[in-house]
């Protein structure tokens, strides 16, 4: 881990054409409570070498959002009813199921949340990387592909991996283990790799260690990352644009810079505010956002954040904003925009 | 894990010491031997003399410390009822048809069992799934002996198709075997069912289907491995509860195995052949979850190495 961080240098960036394209995404849940709108109607696309920020509070949609990319939404109750997720100019959501095998892991892979129960407690980390590469490398002997499995985990920053290969996951550490996750991600190569909160559960300076690596494997293989967070600091370390999710929806969308410059979302100003400062000594919450979001199985037809904004009035109750935007792309589903920003999509909602 | 063993192995006597006290206690209250042995027109003085010849007159506890001597040997005395065997010569004449028995009725058991459990967390809440569950409630709500009656009634009585009692080829396996399985093939299922479907729940199996594995491996080495710990557990208590349950059955199915022994032996007040088998099944009862432990370790290498 030593190599990577002392000679680290910001990578550079070189921002490629669309590999994935997302068109009115919906995946919902059905419960005895109800129906539970966890993504409804998403539009986004992510670059070649790019990262792309999905930020929002804990149960607005944004892990089943990733697990709806990979088609793997918790069966029997979720189910994706619409949308089109374009991989490389083919809808995935068109394709068998068998097919999907070839397509996970290979064109888009994801590191989980929590590295502790992430890997299988009953085999070993080498046995877990060499069964996912046997199926990316067909033709390899299996020689070939535990040299293979040895390479990914050290350029993921694990030491002797030689050795570490023949451990179980409990004799490792969670940095380590989320470490081997990340291997496993990016071993067939994908083209998209979605992060689900990678560092959450991880120390601040193991965390620091880790957005680096996943920055510098992006500028050696062009991956696309989607990176999911709740935390708008990590958002500005890890991202070059970033999509606010509130109940279901995108509610903003930008450019890090500008988006950060010029929050025109209610909710994106309130989670801006709420990011803990960045000396450590201080971490508590400076401000947290009153209210709760309203139940995903029981929502209100306007604006699903009228009910803690402090702007709102009738018609943002009455009527689910549409999308505007400025010149820059930079879009937000907010009343508060009309007449200043060009109105460039209708509510679906 | 030797420490662990060696712990285990401490456990184990005392509780084999519990075991012999209950075993003794229950044994003699179930009356004197002779009353049921002697024929009605023995004389009090031949009941004086066997009485003496078998250690019946000595005081209670003089009686248990012969018996602890002896067993801690391996061996339980003479046997009452047939006479010029020992208890333990009789219990290895009637294991093998035991052994025989449980083992099919445990292998059928598992074979039946866990691919139903496996699948039935697999296909949650389909029609296989309900299936199984009626399965698992007849398994847990019909008692062994009504099953057995009511099969030889319909398939060797009715149809012929068994033979309705006694030990012999492989068709005489079919119908105790199955009576014998029905309990655990339930229990089995259920505990499988509901370990599979905490597993299926879990992260590494969202994992492995994100790394593009196919279905089966993901369920049959990624979720079975694991969901096979907790099923394990009562393996043992399983394995043992065929071979105790095995009284009713052997007795209806007249199976010459040491459950219509330990009846026989019980009838004819018979001390020394009911301490013999039911010290025999404890040990093995002790020593098959010791068995279990070990390879419980084997499967989870978290206890391993703790
Ligand atoms: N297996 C499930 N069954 C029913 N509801 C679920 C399930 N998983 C998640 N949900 C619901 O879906 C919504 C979105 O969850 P999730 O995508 O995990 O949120 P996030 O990752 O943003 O914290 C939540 O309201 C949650 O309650
Ligand atoms: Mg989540």
């Amino acid at each position: 881990m030593t190599s990577t961080q002392e000679i680290f240098q910001e990578p550079e960036k070189k921002i490629g054409e669309v590999v994935l394209e997302v068109k009115d995404l919906r995946t919902y849940l059905y419960t005895k409570w109800g129906i539970t709108k966890a993504v409804d109607g998403l539009n986004f696309h992510v670059r070649e070498g790019e990262t792309l920020g999905i930020v929002g509070e804990s149960g607005c949609g944004k892990s089943m959002t990733a697990l709806s990319l990979l088609r793997l939404a918790p069966k029997p109750a979720a189910r994706t009813v619409s949308g089109q997720i374009i991989l490389d100019g083919e809808d995935i959501l068109e394709r068998p199921e068998s097919d999907m095998r070839f397509i996970r892991g290979q064109k888009i892979s994801m590191i989980l949340q929590d590295p502790m129960t992430s890997l299988n407690p009953v085999y070993t980390v080498g046995n877990q990387m060499v069964e996912a590469l046997g199926l990316y490398y067909k033709d390899e002997g299996s020689k070939d592909i535990k040299g293979r499995a040895v390479d990914i985990l050290r350029r993921m920053g694990v030491a002797a991996p030689e050795r570490r290969v023949l451990d179980y996951p409990h004799q490792m550490s969670g940095g380590m283990k989320q470490r081997v996750v990340g291997a496993m991600a990016i071993s067939g190569t994908p083209r998209v790799l979605i992060c689900d909160e990678p560092t959450t559960a991880l120390d601040v300076t193991i965390q620091a260690q880790y957005l680096r690596l996943l920055k510098q494997v992006q500028a050696d293989t062009g991956v696309a990352i989607i990176f999911i967070t709740h935390d708008m600091g990590v958002i500005a370390k890890m991202c070059d644009r970033v999509m606010v999710m509130y109940a279901g929806k995108i509610v903003e969308t930008g450019d890090v810079r500008p988006l950060f410059k010029n929050p025109s979302h209610p909710y994106t100003k309130a989670l801006m505010a709420s990011v803990p400062s960045m000396d450590e000594s201080h971490v508590e919450k400076l401000y947290s956002i009153e209210g709760q979001p309203p139940a995903l199985f029981d929502l209100p037809v306007g604006c699903r954040f009228a009910n803690r904004c402090e702007f709102a009035d009738e018609k943002c109750v009455a009527e689910y904003p549409p999308t505007f935007a400025d010149e820059d792309g930079h879009t937000a589903d907010c009343w508060r925009l009309e007449g200043q920003w060009k109105r460039v999509a209708e509510a679906t909602a | 894990m030797q420490r662990y063993i060696l712990i285990r192995l401490i456990q184990s006597v005392f509780t084999l010491i519990g075991v012999s006290i209950i075993v003794f206690s229950l044994a003699r209250l179930s009356g004197n031997p002779l009353d049921v042995l002697l024929p009605d027109e023995a004389d009090d003085e031949t009941f004086e003399r066997i009485s003496e010849l078998w250690g019946l007159n000595d005081p209670w506890y003089t009686q248990y410390f012969t018996f602890v001597k002896n067993a801690s040997r391996g061996e339980f005395g003479p046997s009452f009822k047939w006479q010029g065997r020992t208890a333990m010569e009789l219990v290895f004449l009637h294991l093998p048809a035991t052994l025989q028995l449980a083992g099919f009725s445990i292998l059928v058991s598992v074979i039946l069992a866990v691919p139903i459990g496996v699948m039935s967390a697999v296909k949650k809440g389909t029609l296989l799934d309900t299936v199984g569950k009626l399965v698992a409630l007849l398994g847990q709500s019909l008692p062994s002996f009504w099953l057995a009656i009511v099969m030889i009634w319909i398939f060797a009585v009715k149809l012929g198709w068994f033979p309705t009692s006694g030990r012999g080829g492989f068709d005489h396996m079919i119908l105790p075997g199955i009576a014998l399985g029905w309990f655990s093939v339930a229990s089995f299922m259920r505990l499988t069912r509901s370990s599979m479907l905490n597993v299926l729940d879990s992260e590494y199996i969202k994992l492995a289907r994100i790394k593009g594995l196919p279905e089966w491996k993901v369920i049959w080495k990624h979720g079975l491995k694991n969901a096979a710990i907790p099923p394990l557990t009562v393996f043992g208590a399983i394995v043992v509860g065929q071979m105790t349950g095995s009284v009713t059955i052997e007795t209806v199915f007249a199976w010459p195995g040491i459950g219509l022994l330990a009846l026989q032996a019980v009838n004819a007040r018979d001390y020394q052949v009911i301490q013999a088998v039911t010290m025999f099944i404890s040990v093995l009862f002790i020593g098959m979850n010791l068995l279990i432990d070990i390879l419980y370790a084997y499967i989870d290498p978290r206890i391993r190495f703790t």
